[in-house]
């Protein structure tokens, strides 16, 4: 079919006349109208992080004050205990998510294209299809005080006196980054797969033929090969560090008032101040704040990944 | 001695697929020896679940839970229903909006296409806060407690899923197939819903797929705009009897938990109810993975 076509005589090509331009900007436009309502609009409501919002006189009733929201959200302990936690979890994440899934990828690679390998992996992506009010389920029937499994049966099994988890927020950070990795780590190594068997499979061989070990190879040869991969991915990541799972941190701890202190990120700060405590112009200046330290991030970020592999940039 | 080197690297080779299966198996199970639990409680006796508490090995089965469901259901009906339907009209609606979107941003000829993509692209950098976009939808358009507020805000087009079809268009469909069918005299739209929407069957099932799972399990929407509890769809209703267990739990009066329970459901049949929460994509997923493992890998790729 594309033989055909290619013989068939070059049309010249008209850089568009009107004729194909007009029907070409119809079909787009039920998508961008969407574009323009759903994501443009709200950006022009960035506004309302500078007034004393009510909903009885509305989004132009309302009276402007300044930098007001921010004095007070930059005053309050809050500002710092969730900027603190998003980018130390985004840390924790990007590090250790990226080094279990590479881990993931080398195993699920060694095994080749075996049956069970696509089991595992069926597996292992399984949590990241789950919804985060499903794994707030299943964690709370691990965790909760009175019937939960940790505290029925491994407190039990090794002496140990019951948890009241809920309330008690040591554990939770631990908690959280094993969540993270649980739901997300199988999803994630399907790149770092894709990346492995993009390695010429000849340097393995003659490393193999030299005798290098399989330790030493994926020490020598899997991971430098893979660094652009990981360079990129780390540092797309870095310009969202910003943003986190509102899922993981508002379901998982069932929203418990008392674990705040270590599960208040950005989002769930706004999350609570827009529909909790009714204070829409500070939700609204945290949500400026994390939209415009975001977006430098990815601009820098993304400048970043240019320099190093200008063919994975965004932009 | 070439020979003693050789069955050296054999055996090491050997040794380290043995070390990748076990190690995957160990994982496999850690995945998901606590997706098994809920379900094992789900199969639990009631009394038995709340004397030993949630367990593996349950002392008594039961399938008490399900047939609870089945006879109290109305509203877990009600509530799978509102979920397919949003799943359903949340997919076509994307697909639809998407492909327009992504096709003429894909071709060449079209003068305007580096303007599509740049503000298709655009909305990855910069967003204006879930604040302005629940003002926006809610006292603008007023969707606050209706079918539409399940549907439109965020997810119908995403910049992921219009570049992952417009790369579709861009590097698998040739030029001269638009070209020539418009030396036959075809019109645009027609090319486009003859030719083009066909031809993007594969990568439109990888976007299907992931806005399907999206308005599956999505519970961000229900919680900013939903009130009505006719209007929950199945993760919104966990979600509230979760929250129940949490009220019941902090007013520790042993009296009033009596006099409430009743109206609640059991342990072990919301936990009954999270597993019928996710049985679909446990009954779809095997058939779908190669799709799902697809867009992943492609949107690593190219953003």
């Amino acid at each position: 079919m594309t033989t055909l076509a290619q013989k068939s005589p070059r049309v010249k090509k008209k850089k568009s006349s009107t004729a194909q331009t007009l029907p070409l900007l119809l079909i787009a436009l039920p998508g961008m109208v969407y574009l323009l309502i759903n994501n443009y609009l709200p950006m022009f409501g960035v506004f309302l992080a500078f007034k004393d919002y009510s909903y009885v006189k509305g989004i132009f009733g309302s009276k402007w004050n300044g930098l007001d929201n921010f004095e007070f959200l930059f005053k309050t302990k809050d500002a710092w205990t969730m900027t603190r936690n998003t980018l130390l979890y985004n840390a924790a994440f990007i590090i250790l998510g990226t080094i279990f899934a590479i881990f993931v990828a080398i195993l699920i690679h060694e095994l080749g294209k075996k049956r069970r390998v696509k089991l595992f992996q069926a597996s292992l992506m399984l949590p990241n299809l789950l919804s985060w009010v499903v794994v707030g389920f299943i964690v709370y029937a691990f965790l909760n005080a009175d019937n939960g499994f940790i505290n029925n049966t491994i407190c039990k099994a090794f002496g140990l006196e019951p948890v009241s988890w809920y309330s008690n927020k040591g554990p939770w950070p631990y908690i959280l980054v094993f969540v993270y990795l649980w739901k997300f780590v199988g999803t994630n190594s399907i790149i770092y797969v894709a990346g492995i068997a993009g390695i010429d499979q000849e340097i393995f061989e003659a490393a193999q033929l030299d005798g290098a070990s399989k330790v030493k190879q994926i020490i020598h040869i899997t991971v430098p090969m893979l660094k652009p991969t990981i360079i990129t991915l780390t540092l797309m990541a870095i310009g969202r560090i910003f943003y986190s799972d509102f899922g993981l941190f508002y379901q998982v701890p069932a929203n418990s008032g008392r674990l705040f202190d270590v599960t208040q990120t950005i989002d769930t700060y706004v999350y609570r101040g827009l529909m909790e405590r009714n204070d829409v112009g500070m939700a609204a200046a945290a949500a400026l704040y994390q939209s415009v330290v975001g977006f430098l991030l990815v601009v820098v970020a993304n400048g970043l990944v240019r320099k190093i592999d200008k063919e994975n940039a965004l932009f | 001695m070439e020979k003693i080197e050789k069955i050296k690297v054999h055996n090491d080779v050997k040794s380290f697929r043995r070390f990748s299966t076990i190690a995957l198996t160990v994982l496999t199970v850690i995945t998901l020896l606590p997706i098994i639990l809920i379900v094992i409680a789900s199969f639990t006796d009631e009394k038995v679940l709340l004397a030993d508490g949630y367990n593996y090995f349950p002392r008594k089965l039961s399938l008490d839970s399900y047939y609870y469901m089945v006879r109290q259901g109305s509203m877990i009906l009600r509530s799978y229903g509102v979920t397919l339907l949003v799943t359903v009209a949340g997919t076509l609606g994307s697909i639809l909006l998407t492909t327009t979107l992504a096709y003429p941003m894909s071709r060449k000829d079209f003068k305007w296409n580096n303007t599509l993509s740049f503000l298709v692209f655009f909305t990855m950098l910069f967003n204006g806060g879930v604040v302005s976009s629940y003002i926006m939808w809610s006292s603008i358009f007023g969707i606050k407690d209706t079918l539409l507020a399940l549907i439109l805000p965020n997810y119908l087009v995403t910049a992921f899923n219009v570049f992952l079809v417009r790369n579709y268009y861009a590097n698998s469909i040739p030029m001269a197939l638009i070209e020539s069918a418009k030396i036959d005299g075809a019109k645009e739209l027609t090319i486009f819903t003859r030719i083009m929407l066909p031809l993007a069957v594969p990568v439109l099932a990888t976007v299907a797929l992931f806005t399907g799972l999206t308005y599956w399990n999505d519970w961000t929407n229900g919680l900013y705009y939903i009130t009505n509890p006719e209007l929950y769809g199945i993760q919104n209703l966990l979600i509230r009897i979760m929250n129940n267990i949490q009220f019941l739990k902090s007013g520790s009066n042993t009296a009033l938990l009596g006099a409430q329970t009743v109206d609640l459901p059991g342990t072990s049949v919301r936990m009954a109810m999270a597993v019928i929460g996710i049985l679909p994509i446990l009954i779809i997923f095997p058939f779908v993975q190669k799709y799902f493992v697809k867009g992943v890998v492609l949107g690593a790729v190219k953003g």
